[in-house]
């Protein structure tokens, strides 16, 4: 049995959440840029320096990247051998989360109650949690600050299975093109296909926290994130939706077994501010 | 890309406002100040019953923004824009109070477009998601009204070379892709 202390599992959760708001990661530096290099529309051009320069901003100064600082998600993948002494780790994720936003001088940004909504945690707890079993004797904690424009603007559909390849990739840009520049584009798309109702939206925010720039393993899926990257990006959007050839820097895939009836497709949306980092106790 | 940057001093006056074209890049240099959801829900609020309002709104700039905490010798947080369009039912009442511009990120309503033309207003429009950067441009911030929504509160900031495109100027017109000019 590896024992991991629930202390240790705190101060890691508060050290991502201070990373994650001050650093954007390098891949997402290096896609603004291919972006910039690429783009044949001046005002996109523009925006995408300005997106540049405040990425360097935030990390040289310790000013977090945006003043939403995000709503905190972990993807936590608990080895069968490891045990938690000293707390639980929903606890310690939380302890983390309250200390890393309280130090780190990020933007508290829950409310206690959804329908009267006068209640600010203060801290920035609670943090919604997944967890996951795996063989093995490491806790994974893939930890995302996720804005609340971009979530907003996230879908569902449980398509005829009829609809197929060519139905999802027209639900996606349709999406994307009400949207518009709400969800702040440029952005990265996590797509959920098969599955449940449920568990399509699960695949879709745990496709984001895939590293930017690689491509499922399974062609047929590589080729799909393709083609919807090519289909979104013909929209004309743009970055903050005041056109140009850049509306996504990216499609993430995740597919599961559905019931034969169904066509379950969840898109969750991420702003360029794609803040996520991963750490393995 | 217009290498031609406006600059102007707050407020804007009405020669000024009719001079100004969805598309311009501007340099604001003055004071302006925050208001998210819940302020705009009190401003109007007091409005509809003839209170007197926590800021003068004639001319005033309102920025939809709610910034993370300042750290010791810092103005302010990260303080980009966030979406505007949450403020869509309570910002053609504003224009109307006499508010000059509003600035935001993203697309509005119809309405928003159509209060801008009626009342001389500007939908000015920030990089979202550019706080850090934007934070340097604000050289002090302080809260005026509404204390007790904290981020939320409304804050008056000194803001000096503070880009921003007008995305709806007082003729109709907009710079976001699919939206035509109104009739």
């Amino acid at each position: 049995m590896h024992q991991i202390p629930a202390s240790r599992i705190a101060e890691t959760v508060a050290s991502l959440c201070q990373k994650v708001n001050y650093e954007l990661p390098e891949e997402v530096v290096a896609a603004l840029e291919a972006a910039r290099a690429a783009e044949s529309n001046p005002q996109a051009q523009r925006i995408l320096g300005e997106l540049l320069e405040n990425a360097q901003i935030a990390r040289e100064q310790h000013i977090p990247l945006c003043q939403d600082t995000g709503l905190v998600v972990v993807f936590a993948e608990l080895g069968d051998e490891v045990s938690i002494s000293g707390g639980d780790l929903g606890e310690a994720i939380n302890e983390g989360v309250s200390r890393g936003y309280t130090e780190g001088y990020l933007r508290p940004s829950v409310v206690a109650n959804p329908l009267q909504r006068d209640t600010n945690t203060t801290d920035n707890t609670p943090a919604v949690v997944h967890v996951e079993l795996v063989a093995g004797c490491n806790l994974t904690l893939h930890l995302m600050a996720k804005g609340g424009g971009s979530e907003n603007m996230s879908a569902m559909w449980m398509l005829p299975p009829a609809a197929g390849r060519q139905g999802i990739i027209e639900a996606i840009t349709t999406q994307i093109q009400q949207a518009g520049g709400k969800p702040c584009p440029p952005l990265i798309l996590g797509v959920g296909i098969g599955g449940t109702f449920e568990k399509a939206a699960l695949l879709a925010k745990r496709a984001l926290v895939r590293p930017l720039g690689q491509p499922s393993q399974d062609p047929e899926i590589a080729q799909i994130e393709q083609d919807i990257l090519e289909s979104v990006n013909q929209t004309g959007v743009g970055p903050m939706g005041l056109g140009g050839d850049t509306t996504a820097l990216a499609v993430h895939v995740l597919t599961h077994p559905c019931h034969l009836a169904s066509l379950p497709v969840a898109l969750n949306i991420q702003c360029h501010s794609a803040r996520h980092a991963t750490a393995v106790l | 890309m217009s290498a031609y940057i406006r600059q102007l001093e707050l407020p804007i006056c009405d020669d000024i406002a009719v001079d100004l074209r969805a598309g311009d890049l501007l340099s604001l240099t003055g004071t302006i100040y925050t208001a998210r959801d819940a302020a705009h829900q009190r401003l109007v609020a007091a409005l509809d019953s003839d209170e007197e309002l926590p800021i003068d709104l004639r001319e005033a700039v309102i920025y939809y923004c709610g910034p993370t905490p300042a750290q010791p010798n810092r103005p302010i947080g990260a303080a980009g824009p966030t979406t505007s369009a949450r403020m869509d039912p309570f910002t053609p009442q504003l224009y109307a109070a006499g508010v000059r511009a509003t600035i935001g990120k993203g697309p509005r309503s119809p309405q928003v477009r159509e209060a801008c033309r009626e009342y001389l207003g500007l939908y000015l429009v920030a990089t979202g998601g550019a706080g850090a950067l934007i934070s340097t441009w604000v050289q002090q911030a302080d809260v005026v009204a509404y204390p007790d929504l904290g981020p939320e509160a409304i804050y008056r900031l000194q803001v000096e070379d503070f880009r921003a495109l007008v995305g709806y100027d007082v003729y109709g017109a907009s710079i976001f892709c699919n939206e035509d000019d109104l009739e």
